[in-house]
């Protein structure tokens, strides 16, 4: 198989004529057709020009339509073909041109319709969410009626998975962050004298705001998007049809074991993050102000009154019930495309966290005379 | 580029396939020939798709070697192994197509891909293939999720279809199909065959698409390749498998004449 290649000789009557050689097809792996282009675009700008394709050994649909895209999609008398490369170029040229056709994109939209748009999508979302809920409700009242119903291992596998399984990563965050806050503040107070505050200050924060915070954040990147991730590819491969052709209840069997499960599996996270980040606080107070471990630990008791323990537990299932709630909501949101699962997760964990700030910081208005 | 059109345009020599303890293919041997079309037949989980794989370059033997087009992928360079793989178009079982780009831009991918031709040509060529495969040109702005099984398998034609290859790996290429539907596809693909000039190799189940398309068979059975003759012969191989098989497509052959 010859390369394309052309020559160019010059006609008795002043003009031009090309003449096309070689194999002018995708399967001689050396042609480059961009480059042929290039070279042929004087060619295919001279009105002039005549174009000689009979000493071609093999054209293909690559090469005919560079040619044809040259010619401005149309043959005429200049163009010398064979028979059956007529026929292959009339079949090309037959074919809808790229400008007569609504391709569906490339409006352009004005900021009022998107605006309109997104605030279509945030009612859509809305509801769902409520639908869910509700859906939730149901299924709740269904199991009171019907106990032995209840998926037990289901619950206890989202129980391992999302509280088991995350004990490592949950304390040591929360020992680190422990450690940085117990350290800076040491600084600033020992400034004013006021070593002793540490404890309060520790203990304050990090039982009512950092551990349940803390633990939020980490569940929904953890579980809430493996949740997302997980509905969303059962809804991918049908899984979720096949569920619902048993008979099976998709948000009894996938939604409910989830929500029970990590909403009671968080406040004991809350509390194991909690107290390793008490933890980290006490050995970087003991390294910087010389506090005892036995001082802090019978001190803390005095300062922080137990009332703050219970919102934060109060607090954990919120949050969990919160980004379980949202993750489900994501993943059932899935369109059948990489796209769109991939988007759904994200945006899972970006609201999710966003819910979760935005509900402590009204939850701390309301209960800003308890425990203070 | 010069290339003898007598050397097979696959071979495979004394391939061996073993995950852990067990072995799929034993001292595996098949050529295929330019321009022929030749069905890869075998009970379930006889290693077809994996021989298969093992063609297009997706995995390795763990003993032996797979030439395309005289060449061992493996061996190859970037620039080489991404030239070779464009000579041989796969159709997956499922598809395959990309979920997140409509048809259009499922099939311009490879053609984008190669980065020789402009917007104008792309479309013009993708126009072209869905013709080819006897898709409507609305039909290009439909996202794979949207389109029925024998649409996605025409799809999934077309993209391999998109660089002009002169192999055709097809697995399972009917499956999934009603008869009417698969009729047409085998139709589809015999007519391609001879506009295009293609070699195929194809994995089926389906005995109407196998009389009806294919030049030459072989059967997989037993970890190696225990006949590979034209369809007719099939009845003269000493081997249950064959015999088996052969009476499923004696009359089918009849029927043709």
């Amino acid at each position: 198989m010859a390369d394309a290649t052309f020559r160019v000789e010059d006609r008795p009557d002043g003009s031009r004529n090309v003449v096309l050689s070689g194999c002018w097809s995708l399967r001689a792996v050396d042609n480059n057709f961009a480059d042929l282009r290039e070279q042929l675009r004087p060619f295919f700008a001279d009105p002039f020009t005549h174009w000689d394709l009979t000493g071609i050994e093999q054209i293909d649909s690559a090469g005919a339509t560079v040619l044809l895209s040259g010619w401005g999609h149309r043959l005429d008398n200049r163009i010398t073909l064979l028979p059956e490369q007529r026929t292959q170029f009339t079949t090309l040229a037959s074919l809808p041109a790229r400008l007569s056709m609504q391709t569906g994109r490339g409006r352009v939209k004005t900021q009022a319709q998107r605006s309109w748009e997104s605030y279509l999508a945030f009612v859509s979302h809305l509801l769902d969410f409520i639908g869910l809920m509700g859906a939730l409700l149901l299924e709740i009242l269904h199991l009171l009626r019907h106990p032995h119903e209840i998926p037990w291992k289901e619950i206890s596998a989202n129980v391992y998975k999302g509280g088991v399984l995350a004990l490592p990563v949950t304390g040591l965050v929360g020992f680190m962050i422990g450690i940085a806050m117990s350290y800076l503040m040491a600084l600033q107070l020992r400034k004013f004298g006021a070593d002793i505050f540490i404890i309060n200050i520790l203990g304050l924060a990090i039982i009512r705001e950092l551990g349940p915070i803390l633990m939020a954040v980490l569940v929904a990147g953890r579980s809430g998007s493996a949740m997302t991730a997980q509905i969303g590819v059962m809804r991918v491969t049908e899984e979720i049809d096949a569920l619902a052709t048993m008979g099976i209840s998709r948000v009894l069997r996938l939604i409910f074991p989830k929500v029970i499960g990590l909403t009671l599996v968080a406040p004991l996270l809350v509390f194991w993050t909690s107290c390793w980040a008490l933890v980290g606080g006490m050995i970087a107070a003991k390294l910087q102000l010389g506090i005892g471990f036995a001082f802090f630990l019978d001190y803390l008791p005095r300062v922080v009154q137990p009332v703050n323990l219970s919102l934060s537990m109060v607090k954990a299932l919120m949050f969990g019930l919160l980004v379980t709630l949202i993750a489900c909501h994501f993943g059932l949101r899935v369109k059948p495309n990489t796209e769109s699962l991939s988007a759904n997760t994200t945006t899972s964990v970006v609201v999710a966290i966003t819910a979760v700030i935005l509900v402590d910081a009204v939850f701390a208005i309301f209960t800003r005379n308890v425990g203070l | 580029m010069s290339m003898n059109p007598s050397a097979p345009v696959c071979e495979v020599c004394n391939v061996w396939t073993e995950y852990g303890p067990t072995i799929i293919h034993q001292d595996l041997n098949l050529e295929v020939q330019h321009g022929e079309v030749m069905a890869l037949v075998g009970g379930s989980g006889s290693g077809k798709t994996t021989l298969l794989r093992h063609i297009v370059g997706l995995t390795e033997p763990s003993r032996g070697e797979i030439r395309l087009f005289g060449k061992v992928l493996a061996t190859l360079d970037r620039e080489q192994q991404r030239q070779t793989r464009n000579r041989f178009g796969m159709l997956f079982q499922q598809g395959a197509l990309f979920s997140a780009l409509n048809v259009f831009e499922n099939i311009a991918f490879p053609l984008r891909e190669l980065r020789q031709f402009d917007e104008d040509a792309i479309h013009l060529l993708v126009m072209h293939k869905l013709a080819l495969v006897e898709l409507e040109p609305r039909h290009a702005w439909l996202l794979p999720a949207q389109l029925s099984g024998g649409m996605i398998k025409r799809v999934g034609l077309a993209r391999a279809l998109a660089l002009e290859p002169e192999l055709l790996v097809l697995d399972e290429p009917t499956a999934g199909l009603d008869p009417d539907r698969s009729e047409n596809f085998v139709r589809l693909v015999k007519n391609l065959r001879h506009q295009l000039g293609l070699t195929v190799i194809f994995v089926t189940h389906d005995l109407d698409t196998l009389t009806s398309l294919t030049d030459r068979v072989a059967v997989l059975a037993d970890q190696r390749i225990v006949a590979c003759c034209e369809l007719r012969q099939l009845g003269m191989v000493e081997h249950p498998f064959a015999q088996n098989f052969f009476q499923g497509v004696e009359h089918r052959l009849k029927l043709l004449g």
